[in-house]
């Protein structure tokens, strides 16, 4: 007997299929999660705005199975026109051998799309970093007018047509229930947003990040500097609402950069940090005025700097941090750099540090410092906060 | 598109008179008319419900894509059983609709009787789509318990290893003996008794005495074991019983597949053949709705899409159509229906794709280069018969056995290479190694052999 049921009810109640597709992407997402420094590091990511978004290309995750190695040639059973030798497709020219038909060639890619601020916010958390607060001083408290609340009665420019016509949606609803003639709009129904006078703190922040270009740094020291400056700044970026940067690259001399070129900036010439200090000195004072802006310096470098620019090295990096929130010091390169003694800027930047100034200093060796080094920055900073 | 169920109902009930006043006999079937959602589904995890894991989530976006491009299009599903379970798309014509109806019923029919299906019917019961719900509700339960990791953790393994399941052997197995059987001494037969006049053979042949004192505990695996599910879910050191359970399951519903698997080109091809004719015979279908109807015949059993002059695969609706038409042709209905009970599609093509056929069907081999170059190698009948049947050799899965557990609990695999022809794609064999040892919680080494046919021994 063939029955054929009118109502099939219980498949339209939930979807396996996409509730699998769903788990998928939950797992590529932790698979792109536990590569993120690494593959943050390669994106040109630091200062773009506001809700910013990467987008990671990923291939689909891949059941194994047992399976037999590729032999150089497959064959399978066809069916169709064409004698024995006949090619039925051409090879391609250029040889590849990777991308083969129906394997590769079909596959389809997708890219996982991830909130900067949400990588941030998860690492923050994950890590256990702690966060920063703008300082507080009566300096850096702007007066500001602020909204707040509602009036009958305002300045036109003020009205809130929104709340205007709920209230006039309010009042009507109740007036049909007692009769037919209903004004649309009535004076009563105006609102106008009221404006107060408050101070706030400054929450501007500058972000100088200086780098040593000289020969002596290697691409994967300037990777790690990257790598630590991006992680640097979302701190910074979770607390200030408006984060400007500058981007300082320096060998004999200093310049300043655009963020597209600043990690690609190389010089061969000798190391004169001073020039950095002063350029970032320079900038402050110029265009981030220390009573309205937070203003913090990160410097990255080998440590090697030419002996005779030491006093004035020690000169404007005094001036800088008297000037900044915060100056930290991170020294790249890996443990096969075997180092004597200090270097001369890591002396520099601990004698800043027993004299009273707001710096720090730390070592970076390797993607798993990069951690490591931004909370001790931070714990620093939000402990100095907090006395 | 949708059509009153009532109309095709009515229709269904005729042709359904029809199949059986020509011979069709098979267990009831339900019929269910389903969304494309619900199709799309089937196709994805195999049967209407079934237990969750992401790679089918992989599985359904890429059905889902192949649908959007147009390059597959879902008619029928049928699930054979007591009652066989069949769903209709909702969104085919009345036409395509009353054509799957038939088609079913040709499925029904080989279901009921084809001894490979009948077996495993036998062995698993005539409701698969409801123990395979019920496994899924309690897997459900155990990610209730433990939480969904770790219950992945465990499907990784075991849907790695699906088809690692001996076909030949019981759905439900017992452990091997533990001891080693004590050797019944074999009455003497004739030859026996010659063999023993021979001069200078009789002190030889006489056993040493008080060698079977103490029963020898076996060795586990006693022999090559070959299906993997079921050894892991018997003998891993430390595996709870949820985990088993999961083990157990998925090899359920693999041996449940199976005749699928090995029977799809005469099963297709038998429904095939059944629903032109029933089609062709069925007289109460008005004139438009028959030739809608066998437009979309023609479109299933075509060997490659119009405007191509060849496929790179065979269809097996149409290998299958065209050889049944040529049995029932030859040799008649009587014998088509021996056919369809003995067979499987190995001894199919092997014995029923003749020379003739192959040539009309314009089957041939072809082989790829590594520069994608494609060409035909060869017309022959047998070259053409392998080829066909290549991928369905073993379940089509590498040959892998157990061979030894060593005493610290390590588990050994051998891969069988020289029957496969080379050695396994290493990379993956490491995955799959790493999903088990999580559930065999001891190391886990399979031998195969490199590119070089040099033994490696791949470890996790």
């Amino acid at each position: 007997m063939i029955r054929i049921a009118a109502e099939t009810p219980w498949y339209d109640l939930f979807s396996r299929g996409a509730r699998d597709w769903l788990r998928h992407n939950q797992k590529v997402r932790e698979a792109v999660k536990s590569t993120l420094p690494e593959l943050l590091a390669n994106e040109n990511l630091i200062s773009q705005p506001g809700n910013r978004t990467v987008l990671v290309p990923v291939k689909f995750l891949e059941h194994a199975r047992l399976r037999l190695a590729e032999s150089a040639e497959q064959s399978g059973a066809g069916q169709g026109e064409g004698k024995p030798g006949d090619v039925l497709r051409p090879g391609r020219e250029d040889g590849e051998s990777s991308g083969r038909g129906g394997t590769e060639n079909g596959e389809i890619k997708f890219v996982v799309e991830l909130k900067i601020d949400e990588i941030v916010d998860w690492l923050w958390e994950e890590l256990k970093l702690p966060e920063l607060k703008p300082r507080r001083s009566a300096t850096l408290d702007e007066p500001d007018w602020t909204r707040e609340g509602w009036d009958k009665r305002g300045a036109r420019s003020r009205l809130d047509r929104r709340k205007t016509i709920k209230e006039a949606v309010k009042r009507r609803s109740i007036q049909e229930k007692l009769g037919p003639d209903v004004v649309p709009i009535t004076n009563d129904d105006l609102r106008f947003r009221q404006l107060v006078k408050r101070t706030t703190p400054a929450t501007n922040a500058a972000v100088i990040f200086a780098l040593d270009v000289s020969g002596s740094m290697d691409e994967a020291q300037r990777r790690l500097a990257k790598t630590f400056f991006f992680f640097a700044l979302q701190g910074i970026r979770r607390q200030y609402t408006k984060v400007e940067t500058v981007f300082i690259a320096h060998a004999g001399e200093a310049w300043e950069f655009e963020e597209s070129q600043f990690f690609q900036a190389q010089s061969s010439g000798g190391t004169v940090s001073s020039s950095a200090f002063k350029l970032a000195l320079d900038v402050t004072r110029t265009r981030y005025d220390p009573s309205r802006y937070n203003v913090y310096f990160f410097y990255a470098s080998d440590g090697e700097n030419a002996a005779e620019d030491r006093a004035g090295a020690s000169a404007s990096l005094g001036a800088l941090a008297r000037q900044v929130n915060y100056a930290g010091y991170v020294e790249t390169g890996g443990i096969a750099t075997f180092r004597p003694r200090e270097t001369q800027l890591a002396e520099l930047f601990a004698e800043m540090r027993a004299g009273g100034l707001p710096v720090g200093t730390s070592r970076l060796g390797s993607q798993e410092d990069v951690w490591r080094t931004i909370r001790e920055f931070f714990k620093e900073e939000s402990r100095k906060q907090a006395a | 598109m949708t059509q009153a169920p009532s109309e095709l109902e009515a229709y269904a009930a005729q042709i359904e008179e029809l199949a059986q006043r020509l011979g069709l006999d098979y267990y009831p079937v339900d019929f269910e008319v389903a969304p494309a959602s619900l199709m799309t589904e089937i196709a994805v995890y195999g049967l209407p419900i079934r237990m969750p894991h992401w790679s089918f989530g992989v599985r359904y976006i890429h059905q889902l894509v192949r649908q959007s491009m147009g390059h597959s299009k879902i008619f029928e599903v049928m699930f054979p059983g007591d009652p066989c379970r069949a769903f209709l798309m909702d969104a085919n014509s009345l036409a395509e609709n009353t054509l799957v109806t038939a088609h079913v019923l040709g499925h029904a029919d080989f279901a009921k009787h084809n001894q490979l299906f009948a077996r495993f019917h036998e062995m698993a019961g005539g409701n698969i789509v409801e123990h395979a719900a019920a496994h899924a509700q309690r897997i459900q339960q155990a990610i209730q318990a433990v939480g969904l990791e770790r219950v992945e953790l465990v499907l990784d393994a075991a849907l790695a290893l699906e088809s690692h399941v001996d076909v030949g052997g019981e759905l439900h197995r017992s452990r091997y003996p533990e001891f080693v059987p004590e050797k019944v001494l074999q009455k003497e037969n004739s030859f026996q008794k010659k063999f023993g006049q021979l001069p200078g053979t009789a002190e030889k042949l006489s056993l040493p005495v008080g060698m079977n004192a103490a029963p020898l505990r076996a060795a586990v695996p006693p022999h090559p074991e070959y299906d993997l599910l079921w050894f892991i879910a018997q003998y891993a050191p430390e595996l709870e019983q949820w985990e088993r359970d999961i083990f157990l399951m998925v090899r359920a519903e693999s041996l449940y597949f199976y005749p699928v698997f090995a029977c799809q080109i005469m099963n297709e091809g038998w429904a095939s053949y059944w629903h032109a004719r029933l089609l062709r015979e069925a007289d109460f279908l008005p004139q438009p709705l028959y030739l809608a109807a066998i437009k979309a015949h023609s479109d299933v059993v075509r060997p490659f899409a119009s405007g191509r002059e060849a496929s790179l695969s065979v269809n097996p609706y149409h290998l299958g159509f065209t050889i049944w038409e040529h049995i029932v042709e030859t040799h008649g209905l009587a014998r088509a229906m021996e056919v369809r009970r003995d067979e499987d599609d190995f001894g199919f093509i092997r014995n029923w794709l003749g020379r003739e056929l192959a040539e009309t069907s314009g089957l041939f081999v072809y082989e790829e280069k590594q520069d994608q170059e494609i060409r035909v190698t060869t017309r022959d009948l047998d070259a053409v018969r392998e080829a066909i049947l290549a991928p369905k050799f073993n379940y089509g899965a590498p040959r892998v056995a157990a061979v030894e557990m060593k005493s610290d609990g390590a588990l050994e695999l051998v891969h069988d290479h020289a029957s496969d022809g080379r050695g396994l794609d290493a990379a993956r064999a490491r995955k799959v190694l790493e999903y088990v040892r999580r559930v065999w919680r001891r190391p886990v080494r399979l031998r195969t052999v490199n590119e070089r046919r040099e033994t490696i021994e791949l470890a996790a």
